[in-house]
């Protein structure tokens, strides 16, 4: 509840900060009816997925995207997640800490389900959820497939990102090999710097060909996402490129390609690394094989971390202000996050950049021909 | 903690999303806007290549052009010089044929000369020898026109005799 409420400030206070001397006082006097305000609550809520993508106003009345929930239980079901947000607000007691945790049961559709920290329970017999330290314990969890804010988000970004590209292609299928004009003219010193300085660069042999459209693809798809999530309203704001699950899944893709495209080079360089003497090679080759997952580890915790920090930085910034209590602090605040979010228009890039040239330098070595 | 647990529903969006949005860029940007770039980067290659190479067909052309250009010259200077030669011999010739032609008129002349002069030395020579005979002659009648002017002859002739 408290974070809902301090949420709600926080975004008017967003829209507001140009005039925010002026309402000084409503603050005030609107703070001092919350209980403790949590930063750390209310930033984990905002770099976390939800069922609904909150715009404005007051959690009961104000104005909220309510996104699709989809369950796979005994049959598809899908209703709308208005249906927890406005359903049954219960509380249940901790097993272990004894303090009572709020949580939202369905009605309607939703009946049998309870939403606690935006995941969806089946609720057990007693029509109640068991949580031991915060956590569910017992209750099942539907196969579920929802449409969530940040899927949302990756629909927009996909599809502006496609919006984009199909525009400069189709400039070039109007005009020919011709020098660029507009969008093309922008977009494609990007899409040759990713061919040339990223592909071409560590795929030797003349092999970046074909890796080339996921090498594109994949620093549009995150630079994109990463510029959305700087934007502090619909439709931006979701922490898509933070989130792990979609950092995971490109680190996948990464790891896949360099296991399908490598070549016996890459493996001789595994199990009998050269030049590395024969005793040595039971130690060698553990390390060697964990190498092969640790570098797509370290592309998903790299984007994972930057996003999400950058997120939180902002937000903690902001927070400042309502530690406080006073916009007055908002004269520190406010130049500080402006100052992080225009470094976070550069870590957007910066991390698309990373993560498309080391996947490039992963597949490299795997498809590199040995020149002893 | 669920913050770094991945999430299976939004696991099998990104990747629905992720791999449609690859096909779809694949097949309809950046296969056409590469496409166009290669093409327009090879055209420009080529482009360069072709001016290079007319550039050093262009010098290879003027140089040709220079060498015609000096050989002409070359053969025009040594053909005016074998027409002046060749004036000049005709000039000389003319010359020395017209002072042989001359010489030749002047000697002829010379000895048609000589010839009238002979013709007349000898008509002179007759003439002289008829006017010296009839003025003997005259002279004779009119010395022995007398006997004594013929017997004082006479005796001239006999002192002459005698003085020998």
């Amino acid at each position: 509840m408290s974070v809902k409420m301090s949420s709600i400030n926080l975004r008017r206070f967003l829209l507001l900060t140009c005039v925010f001397f002026f309402f000084n006082n409503a603050f005030s006097s609107s703070s001092s009816k919350e209980k403790e305000f949590n930063v750390g609550e209310m930033i984990m809520h905002h770099v976390k997925d939800a069922h609904e993508w909150h715009l404005w106003g007051p959690e009961h009345g104000g104005t909220s995207i309510y996104l699709p929930v989809i369950l796979y239980d005994n049959g598809l079901k899908m209703f709308s997640s208005d249906n927890f947000y406005h359903g049954e607000e219960s509380t249940t007691i901790d097993h272990k800490t004894h303090q009572s945790v709020n949580f939202y049961k369905g009605v309607g559709p939703a009946k049998g389900y309870a939403l606690y920290h935006e995941k969806i329970y089946k609720l057990d017999n007693n029509n109640n959820l068991k949580i031991e330290e915060g956590h569910v314990h017992g209750n099942t969890k539907p196969f579920d497939v929802s449409i969530t804010k940040n899927v949302v988000s990756l629909f927009i970004g996909a599809l502006l990102l496609f919006l984009i590209m199909f525009s400069v292609a189709r400039f070039y299928k109007k005009n020919g090999a011709v020098a660029p004009k507009g969008i093309a003219k922008f977009m494609e010193p990007l899409i040759l710097f990713v061919r040339d300085d990223i592909a071409k660069e560590n795929i030797k042999h003349n092999k970046h060909h074909k890796f080339l459209p996921y090498l594109t693809t994949v620093f549009f798809f995150i630079w994109i996402n990463n510029l959305l999530g700087l934007i502090p309203i619909f439709p931006g704001g979701a922490n898509l490129t933070g989130n792990i699950t979609v950092t995971l899944f490109l680190a996948l893709c990464t790891l896949f390609l360099t296991l399908i495209y490598s070549n016996k080079n890459y493996w001789t360089h595994i199990f009998a690394t050269p030049g590395v003497p024969l005793v040595l090679l039971p130690i060698m080759i553990p390390i060697e094989i964990v190498g092969i997952f640790t570098k797509p580890f370290a592309l998903m915790i790299r984007l994972f971390a930057n996003i999400t920090a950058g997120h939180i930085i902002i937000l903690a910034l902001i927070s400042i202000i309502f530690i406080n209590k006073s916009a007055y602090w908002g004269a520190l605040s406010v130049p500080m996050a402006l100052f992080i979010s225009i470094l976070e228009l550069l870590v957007a890039a910066l991390q698309a950049y990373l993560f498309a040239m080391l996947s490039a330098l992963f597949i490299g070595a795997a498809v590199e021909e040995a020149h002893h | 903690m669920d913050l770094v647990l991945p999430d299976f529903g939004l696991l099998f969006w990104t990747g629905l999303v992720f791999c449609s949005l690859l096909f779809l860029l694949a097949k309809f940007a950046w296969k056409p806007i590469l496409g166009a770039v290669n093409a327009r980067e090879q055209k420009i290659a080529d482009s360069l290549e072709l001016a290079e190479k007319t550039k050093q067909e262009m010098q290879t052309l003027k140089a040709e052009n220079d060498a015609l250009l000096k050989q002409a010259r070359i053969e025009r200077d040594k053909m005016l010089n074998e027409a002046r030669i060749q004036a000049d011999k005709f000039v000389e010739e003319a010359k020395a044929k017209a002072k042989e032609e001359a010489q030749k008129i002047v000697n002829s002349a010379k000895e048609s000369i000589e010839n009238e002069k002979a013709a007349a030395m000898s008509e002179l020579k007759t003439h002289v020898g008829a006017i010296s005979l009839e003025i003997a002659e005259k002279l004779l009648q009119s010395e022995l026109s007398s006997d004594g002017k013929q017997k004082a002859l006479i005796e001239k002739f006999v002192d002459n005799i005698s003085m020998n």
